[in-house]
Parts: C-alpha cells; structure tokens; sequence
C-alpha cells in the first residue's frame, strides 16, 4: 500500500508543477499588457515602463514563473489590483458557496440516482428499468442550462415556489438560503443522476450475478436483503469514484449554474475575473481549482486502493 | 502483404452487415433528424425565409404566424430564420472543433499507443494537465482575449477535446499493437510509419469516427453553454445558445422564444448520442472479441 501511494505521490507532483506553468503561461501569453490594464489607456509610456519594471513585468518569462512559484509556496498567491482582496480572501469567500452547491447537487443527485438504480437492478430487463434507462439517456442529451431555464420558467415563473435567482449567507438566514439553493442544486442533480443510476445498475446486475449471490439465495434470504445487504456495497466502488471526480470537477464551481441563478461561488469569481481582466485573481483560483482537482483524483484512487485490493496489488 | 490487407477488410465489412438489423426505428429517426438538420443548415440561404438579423421594432415577440411561423423574438426578428441559421453556428463549431480533436488526439494516441515507453507516460501526463484545467473557464479566458469569433470558439473547443480522443486511440491502438497482422507486418521489416498508416489506421478509425459522433453532441453542448453566456458567437450572429440566453430575459411574457431553439438542441444533441451509442454497440462487440 505504501509503495502505490508513493508511486501516485511521484506522479502527482509533475502533474502539479506543469499545472502550474501552463496556468501562468495562459495568464502570460494572452494579449493585453497588465501594466496598461491597470493604468488605463492614457498612461504614458514612461509611466508603464516604470510600473512594468516595479512589477517585474520586463523580466524573462522564465524568471517571472519562477518568482511566481516561489511567492505562492509560500503561501501569497497574489493581490487583485482591482477590488484590493489577496487571491486566497476572494476563495476563502467564495468556497462555501460552491461548496454547499456541490454537496447539495451530489446529495440530491444520490437521492435521485441510487434508489433507481436498485429499482432498476431489481428487476433488470422489465419494463420499469428499460424506462428509466431510456430516461436517463435522454437526460444525459439535457445541458444545464437548458434544464435551468425549464426549473425557472416551472419553479419560479408560473408556480412562483422558489426565486429565480440570488443569495442570502446560511448564517443570516438558514431557511432563505436553502430556498436559493433549492433550484440550482437540482439543476446540477439533473445531470448528474443519469452517470450515477447507469453506472450503479450495471454494477448491481454484475454482482447479481456472483456466485455468492445464487449462495445466498439458496439459503433462503429475502430478495430485498440480497440487494441491500450483500450486493449493495461490493457494486458501488464505481460509484465512489464517480462521485469523487464529480466532486473534483464542481470544485472549479459550477460556472453555468452560479451565472444563471447569481450565486457568489467560485465560477462566478472567474468569469468576472475574466471579464475585468483581473489576470492575478485568474491565474491564482484556476491555479487553485486545478490543484484541487489533481489532488481530488489522487484521493479517489487511494480510496479506490483501499476498497479493492486487486489495484494496489495490480500495476498502478 | 495482400492476404493481411484481405483479411482486415472482410473484419470491417463482415460484421455491419451481420448486425445492421439491430438498428432500431429510434436510430434512424435520428438519423434523419441529423440529415434535416445538416440539410437545412447548408440551405440556410436557399430556403426561402426572412432575414435572421432584420429587426422590426413593430413586430417585437410577435406570436406564430403565416409571416412568422415561429414567431419574432425581442428585437422583432424571425425565430425560424434564427433558428435555422443557428443550426449553421451549432454544427459547423460542432464538427469542426472535434475534427480538431481527431487528428491530434487520433495521432497522439495512436503514436503513444506504438511507441509506448517515456513518450507514452509524457502524452499521457499532459493530457492529464490539460484535463485538471476547468474547461470551460479555460475556453471562457481564451475567447475573452483572443476575441469572440467563430474561428476562435472552435480552435479553442477542439483543443480541449483532445485528450478524450487521445484516450479512444491510444486504448484502441494498445490491444491491436499485439495483433498477429501488426507482428507479422514488423517481421517482414515494415517501417514504423507503414505500420500505424497502413495496418493500425484503418482500425483505429472506427472507434474514433464513432466516438466522433459522442464529440460533436458534447461540442454542440458546449458552444451553447458559451454563447447563452453571450461569450460564444458575437452577435448579431444567431445561435442556439445565445437564442435560448436571449429567450431567457423574456420567460414571463414568451417563453417559446427559449423554449424553440432549447428543444431543437436536445433533438439535435440527443440524436447525436444516439447514433453514436448504436455504433458504438456495434462496434464493441468486435473490439472485444479481438
């Protein structure tokens, strides 16, 4: 077990460092000079060349990465030069709004998905499962913000239960704030239960079929604790891993879904990062999502290793 | 040289004429929604419709009509005219960006695939890079710099499906390198370039023309997550997207001005991952029996 974590760490830091660079060279390479950014068009030129020089912005681009990487090893990822918040403040503001979406969105997606799944394992084949596997195909053809706008036209517009858009802080007020979540969450869960009930029925009609299963059976037990007790958490090691890159991938915020219901996440901090320009905040968070994706996948393959043995026996 | 060659092709040939009774009726309904709407789109021009871009303050959210068949949307412009020269937008980015995708990954994969060793882990490594990145925030940053243009969007997009079709062809390239046409091809002295050309290309093909299929669906998808956040297409160009973000402002008084191009993508989308899911089933089988 040690010597695959060490493996994966050894891959994990290559992967980080090119990160890294590729995030800076993006932020570098796009047009636009960030000393004119900030002065605005009417700088002078000796204006810019004296700010191009206090920020070290003549320097090769190599030296720039490296004074880059060194500043944020230790922690400063840098300042916006528009509204003034370090990199790590604006995350810090913007992560538990991403985060509760996500939580709500895998936890609704789960509700919706895994009890189909079951019911759809069940009876494998009948009407009910080819039903909602053709369900869950069409949905799969569902973009998000297409469902989105069908939730808000339902939801808020004719049957006027929920707002459309907007944000209260939970610690304001609990109830609100669920209310706000409530559609933007659900639109997330649209997409995300169709990969969810797939994968768990197909690995349920796998189990189903294991010889310990017929034991089982000949034993005398009651379907219903067949599925739930004995072929219900071997099959769902897919599951696990799914719901780790989902995880991983909402990290990022889900930028669609933040834009469309106006909630303060982390997708929203880089499309108006992008949209002001604010290459510092931009360079930082993509930075930081992109680490915590990384690092999100290194942590469904150790949870991986140690729910099946066969991987970390087997080449990693 | 000849009896190699021979044999691949009765492989190719034998086995879509066995199983081409499995294509349901569902398939080819949306078969030949793909070709209305491939048809419609290159005579977009032709056909016999109003300006798409042509306002008429007069006739703003006009219901359906002789004149409007669909209606006019905010700014008094023919929904069908849009819709149909969206159609245009949705499918030329939505099979050129993953052409792009094609050839690079198709290359990359294959050649990581072949050669395997330290090129192999650095392809795959880099796509692993490429894949960390969000991406839609790195094609929202591009489009923002580099300008909204259709080229643009499409460049952009293709990059970023590379690396899913740098896994199809390294995965499929990986078990047909152990094939006995491809040793006895090497045996003979065959040179590295003949053999990924002229033995592993034609069979890495069909896994990835299929997987092509499940690209253009995710792509179409993708342009129109970008143009409903009016980063997409630069208006006045229509599109899908930016018909249904449009449509969105307007969902109280005419929510069909979202409702029409939001079902024509889910048709389009849908019968895009529906071919291809019933090629793929197709194909599989051969894949594993191989």
């Amino acid at each position: 077990m040690l010597g695959f974590v060490a493996r994966r760490l050894l891959y994990l830091l290559p992967v980080l460092l090119a990160v890294s660079l590729l995030t800076f060279l993006i932020a570098s390479l796009l047009p636009g000079d960030l000393a004119y950014v900030i002065l605005g068009d009417q700088a002078t030129p000796e204006k810019v060349e004296a700010l191009r020089h206090d920020m070290g912005l003549d320097q090769p681009i190599l030296i720039r990465y490296l004074g880059w990487l060194g500043h944020i090893l230790q922690g400063d990822f840098g300042r916006s030069f528009r509204t003034g918040q370090t990199v790590l403040q604006a995350v810090g503001e913007r992560l538990p709004v991403s985060l509760e979406l996500m939580i709500l969105a895998e936890f609704l997606g789960l509700l919706i998905g895994v009890p189909l799944a079951i019911a759809c394992a069940a009876k494998a084949g009948g009407a009910f499962d080819r039903f909602m596997t053709s369900t869950a195909f069409g949905m799969l053809s569902v973009p998000t913000f297409l469902s989105a706008i069908l939730l808000i036209y339902l939801f808020a517009v004719e049957l006027h239960w929920l707002p459309a858009t907007g944000y209260v802080p939970l610690s304001e007020d609990p109830i609100g704030n669920l209310r706000f979540f409530v559609l933007p969450a659900l639109t997330l869960a649209l997409a995300e239960w169709p990969g969810i009930m797939r994968v768990l029925r197909s690995d349920l009609i796998t189990t189903l079929q294991e010889d310990y299963i017929a034991l089982a059976r000949a034993k005398g037990l009651t379907p219903r604790r067949i599925l739930f007790v004995h072929a219900l958490k071997p099959s769902s090691l897919t599951l696990v891993t799914i719901t780790g890159i989902n995880i991983g991938r909402l990290i990022g915020g889900a930028v669609i879904v933040e834009t469309i219901f106006a909630l303060p996440g982390i997708g929203r901090l880089l499309v108006s990062a992008i949209g002001t320009r604010d290459l510092i905040i931009l360079q930082g968070v993509v930075l930081l999502v992109a680490a915590g994706f990384v690092i999100m996948n290194f942590v469904v393959d150790m949870l991986y290793a140690v729910l099946d043995p066969r991987i970390r026996h087997g080449h990693a | 040289m000849a009896t190699l060659d021979l044999t691949i092709g009765e492989d190719v040939a034998a086995v879509p004429a066995r199983r081409k009774r499995r294509l349901g009726r569902l398939f080819w309904a949306a078969f030949g929604w793909m070709i209305f709407v491939f048809a419609v789109a290159l005579l977009a021009d032709v056909l016999p419709l109003p300006s798409p871009t042509d306002m008429d303050m007069l006739e703003r959210r006009a219901p359906i009509s002789a004149e409007h068949w669909l209606g006019t949307d905010g700014l008094g412009r023919d929904e069908l005219a849009r819709l149909v020269h969206g159609a245009r937008i949705s499918l030329v980015v939505g099979v050129c960006a993953p052409v792009i995708g094609l050839t690079f990954g198709g290359a990359l994969g294959m050649l990581a695939g072949y050669f395997r060793g330290r090129f192999e882990t650095f392809v795959v490594g880099s796509m692993d890079v490429l894949l960390a990145f969000p991406p839609l925030i790195l094609a929202l940053a591009v489009t923002a710099y580099l300008g909204q243009s259709i080229f643009n969007l499409t460049c952009i997009l293709g990059v970023l499906s590379i690396p899913a079709f740098m896994r199809v062809s390294r995965a499929a390239t990986l078990t047909l390198a152990r094939r006995e046409f491809v040793i006895a091809a090497q045996a003979i002295g065959a040179s590295h370039a003949r053999i990924l050309l002229r033995e592993l290309l034609p069979n890495v093909m069909l896994p990835l023309l299929v997987f092509f299929l499940l690209g253009v669906a995710v792509i179409i998808v993708a342009e129109g997550a970008l143009s409903f956040l009016g980063l997409g297409v630069p208006p006045p160009i229509s599109s899908w997207g930016s018909m249904i973000g449009e449509g969105r402002e307007s969902l109280e008084v005419a929510p069909q001005l979202a409702f029409f191009p939001a079902i024509a993508m889910f048709l389009t989308v849908l019968s895009f991952n529906l071919v291809g899911d019933a090629l793929r089933a197709l194909t599989d089988p051969r894949q594993g029996a191989l």
